[in-house]
């Protein structure tokens, strides 16, 4: 078992694929397929085939879905093509080399909850990827495949893209709500849930781009088709992300339960010359990280890893070889929450700073034996405590890389310089 | 005082126009006020944005702050911004920053003295599988070292 090519069909071809060339290997064949279908038996397939969300939060798509209120209220399919979880990079290469591929899930997406207004909200810093979507967004209405009666299929729809501006927490979805409308990206009390009251106080279906764009295999292979691949529980094929201290990073995609050990040893080629494995983050930033003896047990899956108390996330795999100090690396990590902290939840506002501020102190040589355990009491006390999941992010890294690499922390502690690199901060980064 | 070009006042328009919430012109509105500012958002442009958007201030002020991507103070033509989060770290992110930051002698948020250049570090910007990385001004470059990073800064008319 190894690569599948669902998700990744087009991405050989290395470039642009405009829709010329998208038609030509199959494109929007499905949305044809689809438009034969009642947008009912849509969601039930969806429903069926276990797709769950691409994003980080692994919720069932077709159960988000099925939220929506059943009158025709009017309602808007917002796509999440933010990709802040450091270390994640998958949706960036669909929009570059196969932005139809989106596009197409999309509108299947839309007719199927009754959408008629979709918005691409696409981090700013994406300028390319943002020219890719907005210039096959332009093929689709030329072709009339956006627009008034879709193909003849009596269904209209209106699609466009919406860039944000350099804020971690408008991937939340709420927070992503909250910036579309023209204000801070700021994440809003639920419920009501955005499927009940989302962009505009509407009913609102938030997925991600790899989500939306897996719709499409749905409808082509049945949700049967769909579950040829994975598990159970985590149905279908996934992209991952991988990076780090590995000699080929890069995007795989590999059906759910696949290895963890094979990804990195195999697909990723392993570690560079004369290194060791010793850590990985499986999911994203903000999933707790797993030592090496942890990772020779773990599936690429949303059980397993969640058995193990960590999470498949986004998919990004962040690899850690033997010469990083994970003093350094929490350090890294504490200072992206802490800026990225919306401001508005105590907990989160004022933990993560505390949280930057303990681990500085131990990398600059200040750090106290009790302030090891501070970390963690501050951590625990950030967690389920505020209005979205950042808190919680920012905590899990930090009870993950303590009470794994404790050692390296109380050596730090105590020498005021890093048990791996033998030196400080300053000397570290000077 | 900052005004917009006639072109920019027309894509401002065009903006208030394209959304169903008038307020989600704001973000687009300060990217092409930014642009023809060279580079940054200082009071005179928000002031100018309220006038021509009929829109209050405060509202707009407090989203120009909220966002990293609009620049609170000059930048130099060239911004430079490397990736010091976790997968560019782990390949080598802080020590490219400090390097271009020694080569061109500034410090990280400062302006060079000839005007051409600010260095910045920032948090993740989705090319983790190309470490270490920068962008300058819209464009990303990837796969850098040392030498290839000061070779395209110092390629830069």
């Amino acid at each position: 078992m190894s690569e599948v090519k669902y998700l990744t069909e087009f991405y050989h071809l290395n470039e642009f694929q405009g829709l010329e060339g998208y038609k030509k290997n199959g494109g929007y064949v499905q949305l044809e397929r689809a438009f034969k279908m009642k947008p009912e038996e849509i969601t039930e397939e969806v429903k069926k085939s276990g797709l769950r969300g691409r994003g980080g939060a692994g919720f069932a798509t077709g159960v988000k879905w099925g939220f929506l209120p059943k009158n025709g209220e009017p309602r808007y399919l917002l796509c999440n093509a933010d990709e802040g979880e450091p270390g994640t990079f998958k949706d960036r290469m669909m929009m570059e080399r196969a932005p139809h591929q989106l596009i197409e899930g999309m509108i299947i997406s839309a007719y199927a909850i009754g959408a008629k207004k979709s918005y691409i909200y696409i981090r700013g810093e994406y300028d390319y990827p943002i020219a890719c979507v907005v210039k096959a967004i332009k093929e689709a209405y030329a072709a009339g495949l956006l627009g008034k009666n879709i193909l003849g299929s009596g269904f209209d729809h209106e699609m466009d893209v919406y860039a944000g501006a350099g804020a971690y927490i408008c991937g939340e979805e709420t927070g992503m709500i909250s910036s579309l409308e023209g204000l801070k990206g700021q994440p809003k009390l639920k419920p009501p849930f955005p499927a009940i009251q989302g962009y505009l106080k509407k009913p609102t279906i938030v997925n991600n781009v790899e989500t939306l764009a897996a719709v499409k295999y749905i409808i082509r292979d049945g949700a049967q088709g769909f579950r040829k691949y994975g598990t159970e529980k985590s149905a279908g094929s996934k992209l991952f992300s991988l990076s780090g201290n590995i000699v080929k990073p890069g995007n795989y995609e590999v059906p759910l339960g696949y290895s963890l050990k094979d990804m990195i040893f195999n697909l990723g080629g392993g570690m560079k010359p004369g290194r060791k494995l010793k850590a990985v983050i499986p999911g994203g930033s903000s999933a707790p990280v797993l030592n090496a003896e942890e990772v020779d047990r773990a599936t690429l899956d949303y059980e397993c890893l969640a058995s193990m108390g960590t999470m498949l996330g986004s998919g990004a795999i962040i690899v850690i070889d033997d010469s990083q100090c994970m003093v350094d690396m929490l350090g890294v990590l504490t200072h992206f929450y802490h800026h990225e902290s919306c401001g508005q939840c105590t907990p989160c506002r004022e933990g993560t700073g505390w949280l930057n501020k303990i681990v500085h102190s131990i990398l600059e040589g200040r750090g106290r034996l009790q302030d090891i355990d501070l970390l963690l009491k501050v951590a625990d006390n950030m967690k389920g405590r505020t209005i979205c999941a950042l808190s919680d992010a920012a905590a899990l890294p930090v009870l993950s890389f303590v009470s794994k690499f404790r050692d390296e922390f109380e050596f730090f502690v105590r020498e005021g310089r890093s048990k791996v690199k033998g030196t400080n901060y300053a000397q570290m980064h000077h | 005082m900052f005004q917009l070009s006639s072109e920019g006042l027309s894509a401002v328009k065009k903006e208030l126009a394209r959304y169903e919430a008038k307020d989600s012109a704001i973000i687009p509105s300060l990217y092409i006020a930014q642009k023809e500012n060279k580079g940054w958002i200082s009071n005179d442009v928000i002031h100018h944005l309220s006038r021509v958007m009929e829109i209050p201030e405060s509202k707009i002020s407090e989203v120009f702050q909220f966002y990293t991507m609009f620049n609170q103070q000059p930048v130099g033509q060239y911004h430079v911004q490397v990736c010091t989060n976790i997968s560019c770290a782990l390949e080598g992110g802080r020590e490219l920053a400090n390097h271009i930051c020694k080569e061109l002698k500034v410090k990280l948020g400062d302006l060079t003295e000839d005007g051409r250049f600010t260095v910045s570090r920032v948090e993740c910007l989705g090319s983790c599988g190309t470490a270490p990385m920068m962008q300058v001004n819209d464009k990303y470059y990837e796969n850098l070292t040392n030498e290839s990073a000061m070779n395209i800064l110092r390629g830069m008319k």
